[in-house]
C-alpha cells in the first residue's frame, strides 16, 4: 500500500489495489512453488512489505502524513469510498455464494477438491484478489495495524461456539456487525480512535466465547 | 450402483513427473480392470504419493489416462474418486460430516439453510458404509476409522469409474484397518469400479491384493501379489520388514 502510493500513481485508491493485487497473487505463487506452510510465507511477504514501506516513508520526511493509514480514520470516509464498499460488498456476496463449497472442500483437502473437478488454482486467486480488495478498501477506516485482527477475530470467536457452517457463517457477521457499529458509537463519544475501539471490542468478544466454549464443554 | 462387469479398463500411460530437474516419476504404465485391487506399494520416497496426485491431474504431468469401454469399445471421461490419507481440519473447526460432504457434491452453499433432499440423500449414502449415524458429527471429533469411512463414502458419490485411495498411516487401530480392507473389498466385488490403493500394509496387502505394483520411480514389478512378493525386486527393498 505504503509501496503503491509512492509510485506516483494520481488515484491513490487503485495503485494501491493494483499493487495488492499483484502482491497477493505473488504470494500465492511462491506458496504454491514451494512446501512451506501458508503462515510462514504470509509472515514473510507481509514483513518485507511493511519494512519497505516504512523504509520509503522515512526518506520521503512526511511520515506523519500517512498515519491515517496505520490507524485509519473513519471520519474522514468520502462517499466515493462508500461506494467502493457497498460494490465490493456485492462482488464479494456473489462470489461467496457461488464457490464457498468449493473452497471449503479446497481448505480440507486440495487433492480431493481437485478429484471433485474443482479449478483450484483459478479459485484460490480470485479469493486473494478479493481478500486483497477488501483488505485495500478497508484500511482508509480501520488502518493497517489493524486489519488483521478484524479479518481474523470474528470468524476466530465464532468458531469457539458454532457447532456447524450456518452458525460459524451466522456469528462471525453478528460479531463484526456488532464490534463495528458499537465501536463506532463508544469511539465518538469517548474520543477514541474508532479502529483500535472496534478491535478492542472484537477481541473482548473473542474471550467470551473463548469461557462459553469451556463452559458448553464442561 | 452396476455390479462389476470386468469390461471396464483404465489405462494409465507412459506418466512421468519431473520437479526441477529431478525425475520423480519415470514412464508409469498401469492397466486396471474394473472389479480389481490394484495395490501400489513401495518404500517411502518411490512417488507413490506424487503418482496418485499426478493421476488426479493436481501435478503437472506427461503421459495421459484412457478409459476404456470394451463393451461398446468407445472411450470415455473418467470420473475419479479419491480417498485421502488425511484431512487439513482442526480439532475445533465447525464443519460436520454434512458440511463436508454436500461442499464435494452440490452448488448449493452449505452456510446457508440446510437441504432437506440432500441431506437425506447423503445420510442413505453414508449407510453403505455403516456411517449414517455421523452425519451431524463435528470432523475433528471422528476417529480415526470413522473419518476414513466418511471420505471413501464422499468419494464413491457419485459412483466413480476408478476409485484411488491413500491407506491411512495413523490415527486408526488394527480393527479400523481390517474394516477399512472389508469395505473396499466389498466395493471391488459389489460396484462396477477399478480401485488403485497405495498401502503402507504389507501383509494386508498380501491378503487383499488381486494385483501389486512394486514402486521405486518406476515400475519395478507388478503382476499377481504371491509373484512380485516371491520377486528378487521386492526382498531387496524389504528384506527388514520380512
Amino acid at each position: 500500500m505504503l509501496f503503491g502510493s509512492l509510485l506516483g500513481i494520481s488515484n491513490l485508491n487503485l495503485g494501491i489495489i493494483i499493487f495488492a493485487i499483484g502482491f497477493a497473487l505473488l504470494l500465492n505463487y511462491v506458496k504454491n512453488k514451494t512446501t512451506y506452510g501458508a503462515d510462514t510465507i504470509i509472515s514473510v511477504f507481509s514483513s518485507i512489505a511493511i519494512a519497505i514501506g516504512l523504509a520509503i516513508l522515512a526518506q520521503t520526511g512526511n511520515f506523519n502524513s500517512y498515519s491515517s493509514y496505520l490507524v485509519g480514520d473513519i471520519l474522514s470516509i468520502t462517499d466515493l469510498e462508500i461506494l467502493y464498499v457497498f460494490l465490493i460488498a456485492i462482488v464479494v456476496f456473489i462470489f461467496w455464494y457461488f464457490t464457498f463449497n468449493k473452497l471449503n472442500v479446497i481448505s480440507i483437502n486440495s487433492t480431493l477438491a481437485k478429484s471433485k473437478g474443482i479449478k483450484i488454482k483459478k479459485i484460490d486467486n480470485i479469493f486473494v484478489i478479493l481478500i486483497a480488495i477488501v483488505v485495500m478498501i478497508s484500511i482508509r477506516w480501520i488502518g493497517i495495524l489493524l486489519i488483521n485482527s478484524l479479518l481474523i477475530l470474528p470468524a476466530a470467536s465464532s468458531r469457539n461456539i458454532a457447532k456447524n457452517m450456518r452458525y460459524y457463517h451466522l456469528y462471525a457477521v453478528i460479531f463484526s456487525v456488532f464490534s463495528g457499529i458499537v465501536g463506532l458509537i463508544v469511539s465518538y463519544y469517548f474520543n477514541v480512535p474508532t479502529g483500535p475501539m472496534i478491535v478492542i471490542l472484537s477481541g473482548a468478544i473473542y474471550f467470551v466465547t473463548l469461557f462459553l466454549k469451556k463452559k458448553v464443554k464442561e | 450402483m452396476e455390479k462389476a462387469c470386468g469390461l471396464h479398463c483404465t489405462k494409465i500411460n507412459n506418466i512421468s513427473v519431473k520437479i526441477g530437474n529431478e525425475e520423480i516419476l519415470k514412464n508409469i504404465n498401469i492397466h486396471i480392470h474394473c472389479g480389481e485391487l490394484t495395490v501400489i506399494i513401495g518404500k517411502n520416497g518411490a512417488g507413490k504419493t506424487t503418482l496418485l496426485k499426478a493421476i488426479l491431474g493436481e501435478i503437472e504431468h506427461t503421459g495421459n489416462i484412457v478409459f476404456m469401454d470394451q463393451k461398446d469399445n468407445i472411450t470415455k471421461k473418467i470420473k475419479i474418486g479419491y480417498v485421502p490419507q488425511s484431512i487439513n481440519i482442526e480439532k475445533h473447526m465447525p464443519t460436520t460430516v454434512y458440511d463436508m460432504f454436500a461442499s464435494c457434491i452440490t452448488h448449493i452453499p452449505v452456510f446457508l439453510k440446510k437441504d432437506k433432499k440432500i441431506y437425506n440423500e447423503i445420510k442413505e449414502h453414508l449407510k453403505i458404509f455403516g456411517a449414517d449415524m455421523l452425519i451431524d458429527k463435528s470432523i475433528g471429533d471422528l476417529s480415526g476409522g470413522e473419518l476414513q469411512r466418511v471420505l471413501i463414502a464422499i468419494a464413491t458419490k457419485p459412483v466413480p469409474n476408478l476409485l484411488i485411495l491413500d491407506e491411512p498411516v495413523s490415527g486408526i487401530d488394527r480393527n479400523g484397518i481390517k474394516n477399512f480392507y472389508n469395505i473396499i473389498n466389498k466395493l471391488k466385488s459389489e460396484y462396477d469400479m477399478s480401485i488403485i490403493l497405495v498401502s503402507h500394509d504389507l501383509e494386508l496387502t498380501k491378503k487383499y491384493a488381486d494385483k501389486v505394483i512394486l514402486l521405486d520411480k518406476e515400475v519395478i514389478k507388478e503382476g499377481k501379489t504371491e509373484d512380485v512378493f516371491k520377486s528378487l525386486e521386492f526382498k531387496n527393498r524389504f528384506e527388514e520388514l520380512l
